[in-house]
Formats: structure tokens, C-alpha cells, sequence
């Protein structure tokens, strides 16, 4: 499709939806989709057929609406009056909230009022069109300026263009290290190659974190057009999507988006009648954790064991297949359209000095807001957890902010005012990771903590390394003791000594990292790790060795 | 085709050297006759990167790298043998030694063994981390050879052997994290595998006595690898 058919497209379908003044978004992403809002959405298109409503009226799968803790979600939007939401909706429900569309007065008890800080303090820039748009419609998606920044780069800019607009965007890989993506895409472009690979990393498995889910299940174009800029902006030909096999709807969802988008000529060969041609597939993860490195990814995709390689040579020089590959994280891409759209220097006037733009949260734990939310960089953690998270529930109180998945660490109240960024994070002891926070209230036992991330990294340790496969394992067994009450003050020295080992030595990320829920929880709370070792455990051996 | 190698000049524990930009630290290192300590890696195989003993200091560079898998650089300063270096060398010798139950005194490679012969040369005295004692099983199934895998510490030079030079693949890796182990075809005894050769090749190559010929008693099993430069430089020059 050229820019100016993309444009008649997009005309033809808001002229077509204009038509209808009612519309009833129902969220169909996982979390409401659990809680049967497909069913809601078939009972609800019923009893607009039974009623045969005056006005037409239209009932509209999108993707989440955030508030995931309040769901099911359903939206109605009438023309020329405010959205009204509505949260935990029934199948029983139907029929009134269809019969309040021609009464023209909302469903007071199921009203969810968006008149707060947790929709009013958020910035969509990657959300823009999740909860708006239809997932499965190429159409709805073209309609709110979708594949128009691929249609521009094609016809005004070249490679180095677009490549020189993320670089001035500032935008930092999402996948957790910060890597600057304008630098990456540039190492990737010098590298000569006939064949030359994207590949969208969206093997998401932090625990607790689900903002790459809720973009691919509410937003795959923008997924697949982000790659293709990316494809056009490196000379590459070729693009997978890695996604993990848990993610079923949205493998469906982005499935179709590829089917679509390949029929309308916007993926393929010389897609909108240029020389550029740019073809997708899909891979699915088996459930490996380590999967997400970059080189365990690329080996999971070659069909090997999924197991990560020393770094150098990096992906951008020797990738899949020996290839240069450039391995962008979802919501990294979902950032590329808006960035080629509007510039980099809008990009990157949002954010702080060294963070720009946004980032997708996923809130988890003990929190009232439970849900998905985006924020620009820069924001405090107080912003994030009080205003937009709604506080502590039961009148218990904060403790502290799990950030970055098994390779963050645990912030206590005393960071609750630091500017949330890539930099300020890292000082604290965590890390941004993927977008994933998890709230712990006053009863939360910042040992346990400990312990259930290193379980996770000892049970997703891929065993090629030795301090990895056997430093996990012991550090685990620490934990547990010292959980348990059995543990010595030696235990924690140990335990501590290892901690730097496997952080020093370990191949990967994965085994770099896992020590630092550990050590961060020791930085901010080392007496709860005292308490329980308490005195009377000092082995008489010790005493021993001391006095001789 | 080829073009003159592009020499250039780094820095190992403070000598100057030259090397060319294909050749790895640990090949210059050990050209020069400084020992940097090795497990996983094997002259002749493909580089794995794995045991992590190997790792080395290069200044401007805060991560630890692998001097078996890192190339050189012009004006590259790289130390081997720091005491930061010593403590990490120790300490994953240990976890070694804990993982999986290695009692020399009832190995057959014992005197004859890498592992133990590492651990003596960085010191190792004593076993700071609890020992798991695994129940791990044996496969004796074979005519020729037996595996114990009490005594593997998982380097893989097996595996690279046979895929890389015998061209059977008949070991693989299976399992993950703690759990990983060597196995022969799809997990069928070694003794049923109608991919295995039997040239015994896997056996020179384990550094430990995890794999091992049949009728050794203790510390009778030494292991023969001259074959392994000898095909190389066969293979390089007909290639």
C-alpha cells in the first residue's frame, strides 16, 4: 500500500465508524478474557439484537484497558459525550448496560471513574492504541495513523534517516539492560551482509510482569511495522518474533496481524512498490527463561538448545545463522512508529536527561491497582505506587518496590522519591528490566523474596556455566536455611561471597544478575536476614578456629 | 585471497606481545608461556566458554571475559592473574568439587586428572560450600568404556568431540540448571547407541574420570590426545 492508498483506507473506515454513535469497547485481552469478556461481549451484541436499538450500536473487541485489577472492563463511547467505563461487568450485566445506551444515563454501580490518578497521571505513547483499537483489524488499525511512519520512511526517508531519528529519540532498549537502540541499529547497518535478521524478543517471563503480553494481544501491527522500520533502518530482510508458547492469544492475535498485513502488501517482497522487502515469522519459546539473552534466543531459533555464547561476537556482527542480527524487545519497537512520525526530538523531550520517553509498567503485589500503566521516565516510585497504584490495601504499609524481575532488587521507602530512570534504578541496587514492579507491604519477608527469585533463577539456570548451574543452586540452599531459622552468620558470609562470584563470572545475564534480589535485600534489610540467624547458631567449630 | 594477517600489540601481565586480531588471549597467553587455567576448553575443539576459569581482566573493560573466546585488540592490557582473579578461580573450583561427588582416592584418574590438578594449582585446600552428594548413576553398558557421571563437571568436550571430529553425535546435553548431564542418543544406554563409533575419542578427551576404558583400576586411566592436534592440522591442510 502507498502512503496515499494507507490514507483512503484509514478515511474510508472513521467514515464508516462515524456511522455508528455508539460504541461498546469490551477488553479482550488475557486478564479481563479469564474473567469470560468474551462471553460478556456475545451477550452484550445479543441484547443489542433483541432490542434493535433505535441508533445503531457496535460492540468492539480491543485490547487491555489498564485496569486489570477492575475487570472485566467495558467501555462505551458515544459521539460528542464522555466515555463511560465499566468495571467488574457480568454476563448478567448485558442487557442493562445496553439498556442505559438509549436511556442515555450510565449504569451508576458498575461505573469505574477515569477521573483519577491512575488514568489521569499516565502518557501512552506505546499504549496509545491499546484498549482503542480492534487487534484482529488491520483497518482499525490504519484508521489511527498505523503503518503510516513505514509508509513515510519508504517514500521520504532513507535508512540513515531513520536510523538517525531513533538515534536523536534517545530511546533505550526495554528488554531490561538500557542498551541505546539508535547504537545498536548503527552497529547492525555497518555490518555488510546479504541477509540480515530483526528479531523481536517477546519471550517475556519476569514473574509478575505482562506489559509485552497486553501490546502484542491489544496492538500487533505496531509490533510488525516497528520490526519492518527496523528491517528498512539496519538492510535487513528478514524478521522472527520470539515468542513464548504461554502467550497463546496473543500468538494468535499477532498471527493474524502477519496474514493481514502480508495480504495488504505491507509486509513481503517490495512492499508499498519500493525495493524494500521484509518478510515475518514466527518462533516460539518452549519455556526457557534464559531464552531471552540474546544469544540463547538466537541458538533457541537456529533449533539448538537453547543455552547463551560468550559475548563478543555480539549478534550484530555474527547473529542467526552467522549473520548479523539486530534483537529488539517488544516495547522497544512498539516505540519506533511514534518516533519516525513525530522525530526523535519529540521523542526525546519526554522523559530525563538520560531515560527518554516512557515506560510500560506492569503493577503487581500488594497493591489496590493492580494493572498496566505508562508513564514517562522520571516519574517517582511514589507517583507510581500511591497516585497511580492506589496505596497499600488493607491499611498495612509499604515496604518496599520489587523492580527488574530475578535481576532487580528490592527498594525500600527510602528511595520511594528518586526519579525513576535507567541510571537512578542501576545506583539503587536495581535495575529497570522489563517494566515489571512488584509492591510488598509491612508483611512481606524480604528473605523469602530472596529466596523465591533465586529458586527462580536456580529452576531457569540453563546449567552451561559452572557458577550459574552450581553457584544458583548453593546460594538457594542458603537462603533456605537462613529462611528456615537454621542459618549461621558463616551461611551469610558465604552466601555473600558467593553472591560476588557468580555475579563476576557467570556467562549471561541470567547468572550475572541473580545475585542481586539478594544483595539489594541485604543492602536495605539486612536485619531481617540477622534476626533470623540470631546468636545462638554460631557453630562451636568457629569459636574453635578463633581462639586457636 | 587471504591477505596478510593484520599483527597488533597487547598487553599480558605487563609483557608486550603480538598477535593478529583472529588469535584469542589464551592462544597468545599460552604461546608466551603464561598459564591462564582452563576446564572446558580443549586445543583442536570449538571454543564453549563455559568453565569461566579462564576469565581475565582487561582494563577499560568492567566485566571478567573468557580469554579462550576473546580476540585480541590493539593496545588491549590484560591481566591473568590477579588476586580478584585467584579468589573467583577458587571458589568455582569448589563449586565443582561440590557439585557432583569427586573422591580421588577411589578414581581412576586420580594423578591423571585436570580438575584435581587445577585445584592443586589454585590452591584449593578445602571445600567451602556444602557438598550435595547427588545420587548419580553409571553406564557401563558399553563394551569399551563406561561413563561415571559422579566424576563429570559438564564441559562438553565430549559432545564437541564426537560432533566435531568423529561427526556421530552421538552426546548430548540434557536437562538444564543443576539437572544438566551428558547423555548418547536420545537417553538410550551407550552400550545400545547405533550412533557411537566406539573410537573412544570422548574418552581421551574428559578431563576427569567421568568417562573412562573399561579394566583401569585407581589412577591407572591416563588419557591419550595426541590424535586430536594430528587431525586438525590434517583437516586444516586438506580441507
Amino acid at each position: 500500500m502507498t502512503p496515499e492508498e494507507l490514507h483512503d483506507v484509514g478515511q474510508k473506515h472513521r467514515e464508516q465508524d462515524a456511522k455508528t454513535p455508539h460504541h461498546v469497547r469490551v477488553c479482550m485481552a488475557a486478564g479481563c478474557m479469564s474473567q469470560k469478556s468474551d462471553e460478556i461481549k456475545k451477550t452484550l451484541e445479543k441484547a443489542i439484537k433483541e432490542k434493535g436499538a433505535s441508533d445503531p450500536c457496535k460492540v468492539k473487541c480491543v485490547g487491555c484497558m489498564g485496569l486489570c485489577s477492575a475487570g472485566p472492563l467495558v467501555r462505551v463511547d458515544t459521539e460528542g459525550q464522555d466515555s463511560v467505563m465499566y468495571q467488574n461487568v457480568t454476563v448478567d450485566d448485558s442487557s442493562e448496560i445496553v439498556q442505559s445506551i438509549s436511556d442515555g444515563k450510565p449504569v451508576e454501580r458498575l461505573v469505574c471513574d477515569t477521573n483519577v490518578p491512575f488514568f489521569a497521571k499516565q502518557q501512552k505513547i506505546v499504549l496509545e492504541n491499546v484498549g482503542e483499537i480492534d487487534p484482529d483489524s488491520l483497518e482499525d488499525y490504519i484508521s489511527v495513523g498505523g503503518y503510516s511512519a513505514l509508509g513515510k520512511a519508504l517514500a521520504e526517508m532513507s535508512p540513515a534517516e531513520v536510523r538517525s531519528e531513533v538515534e536523536a529519540s534517545g530511546l533505550r532498549g526495554r528488554g531490561g539492560a538500557g542498551f541505546p537502540t539508535g547504537l545498536k541499529w548503527g552497529m547492525m547497518a555497518r555490518n555488510e551482509s546479504e541477509t540480515k535478521y530483526i528479531i523481536c524478543n517477546a519471550d517475556e517471563g519476569d514473574p509478575g510482569a505482562f506489559m509485552d503480553r497486553a501490546v502484542l494481544e491489544s496492538d500487533p501491527h505496531r509490533i510488525l511495522e516497528g520490526m519492518a522500520l527496523a528491517a528498512y533502518a539496519t538492510g535487513a530482510n528478514h524478521g522472527y518474533v520470539y515468542i513464548r508458547a504461554e502467550y497463546p492469544l496473543a500468538i494468535k492475535r499477532l498471527k493474524n496481524a502477519i496474514r493481514l498485513a502480508a495480504r495488504a502488501g505491507l509486509l513481503g517482497h517490495h512492499i508499498s512498490g519500493t525495493r524494500f522487502s521484509f518478510q515475518i515469522e514466527i518462533r516460539l519459546g518452549a519455556g526457557a527463561f534464559v531464552c531471552g539473552e540474546e544469544t540463547a534466543l538466537i541458538a533457541s531459533i537456529e533449533g539448538k538448545r537453547g543455552q547463551p555464547k560468550p559475548r563478543p561476537p555480539f549478534p550484530a556482527q555474527s547473529g542467526l545463522w552467522g549473520k548479523p542480527t539486530c534483537i529488539n524487545n517488544v516495547e522497544t519497537l512498539a516505540n519506533i512508529a511514534p518516533i519516525v512520525n513525530k522525530g526523535g526530538a519529540w521523542f526525546a523531550s519526554i522523559g530525563t536527561e538520560k531515560s527518554k520517553g516512557t515506560k510500560v509498567f506492569a503493577l503487581a503485589g500488594k497493591i489496590n491497582n493492580t494493572g498496566l500503566i505508562e508513564v514517562p521516565m522520571g516519574i517517582t516510585l511514589r507517583e507510581i505506587v500511591f497516585d497511580i497504584g492506589g496505596g497499600i490495601p488493607d491499611g498495612l504499609s509499604f515496604k518496599a518496590v520489587q523492580t527488574g524481575g530475578p535481576s532487580g532488587g528490592c527498594l525500600p521507602d527510602r528511595h520511594l522519591d528518586m526519579a525513576v530512570d535507567y541510571d537512578n534504578l542501576r545506583d539503587a541496587g536495581s535495575i529497570m528490566g522489563s517494566g515489571g514492579m512488584i509492591i510488598m507491604d509491612e508483611e512481606s519477608n524480604m528473605v523469602d523474596v530472596a529466596r523465591f527469585f533465586m529458586e527462580f533463577c536456580m529452576s531457569e539456570s540453563c546449567g552451561k556455566c559452572i557458577p550459574c548451574r552450581v553457584g544458583t543452586y548453593q546460594m538457594h540452599n542458603l537462603l533456605d536455611r537462613i529462611a528456615e531459622g537454621q542459618g549461621t552468620h558463616e551461611d551469610l558470609a558465604l552466601l555473600e561471597e558467593l553472591c560476588i562470584t557468580v555475579a563476576c563470572t557467570s556467562l549471561c545475564g541470567l547468572g550475572q544478575t541473580a545475585p542481586n534480589p539478594v544483595l539489594s535485600t541485604l543492602r536495605y534489610f539486612r536485619n531481617e536476614y540477622l534476626d533470623l540467624i540470631g546468636e545462638q547458631h554460631i557453630p562451636a567449630f568457629v569459636g574453635q578456629e578463633a581462639s586457636q | 585471497m587471504s591477505t596478510q594477517p593484520h599483527i597488533i600489540t597487547l598487553t599480558i601481565d605487563g609483557r608486550e606481545l603480538s598477535a593478529t586480531v583472529d588469535d584469542s588471549i589464551l592462544t597468545i597467553a599460552r604461546q608466551h608461556k603464561i598459564d591462564i587455567p582452563t576446564l572446558c576448553f580443549l586445543e583442536g575443539l570449538s571454543t564453549w566458554g563455559a568453565c569461566r576459569l579462564c576469565l581475565v581482566e582487561i582494563e577499560g573493560t568492567p566485566k571478567l571475559l573468557s580469554a579462550c573466546t576473546t580476540k585480541c585488540v590493539e593496545n588491549m592490557v590484560v591481566k591473568t592473574d590477579t588476586e580478584r582473579l585467584k579468589q573467583h578461580r577458587k571458589m568455582i573450583i569448589e563449586l565443582l568439587f561440590a557439585e557432583r561427588n569427586h573422591i580421588c582416592s577411589v578414581c581412576v584418574s586420580n594423578g591423571a586428572c585436570e580438575l584435581q590438578s587445577l585445584a592443586q594449582e589454585c590452591g584449593v585446600d578445602h571445600v567451602s560450600v556444602p557438598y550435595r552428594y547427588p545420587s548419580l548413576q553409571l553406564d557401563s553398558s558399553h563394551d569399551l568404556f563406561r561413563l561415571d557421571n559422579n566424576r563429570c563437571i559438564l564441559c562438553t568436550r565430549c559432545v564437541r568431540v564426537c560432533d566435531e571430529i568423529e561427526g556421530a553425535h552421538t552426546w548430548d546435553v540434557a536437562g538444564r540448571g543443576i539437572d544438566a548431564h551428558v547423555l548418547t542418543d536420545l537417553n538410550t544406554l551407550w552400550g545400545d547407541s547405533e550412533s557411537c563409533t566406539s573410537c573412544g575419542k570422548c574418552v581421551q578427551v574428559c578431563p576427569t574420570g567421568a568417562l573412562v576404558q573399561k579394566g583401569t583400576a585407581v589412577a591407572e586411566m591416563h588419557k591419550q590426545r595426541e590424535f586430536l592436534p594430528y587431525l586438525t592440522k590434517m583437516r586444516r591442510n586438506h580441507p
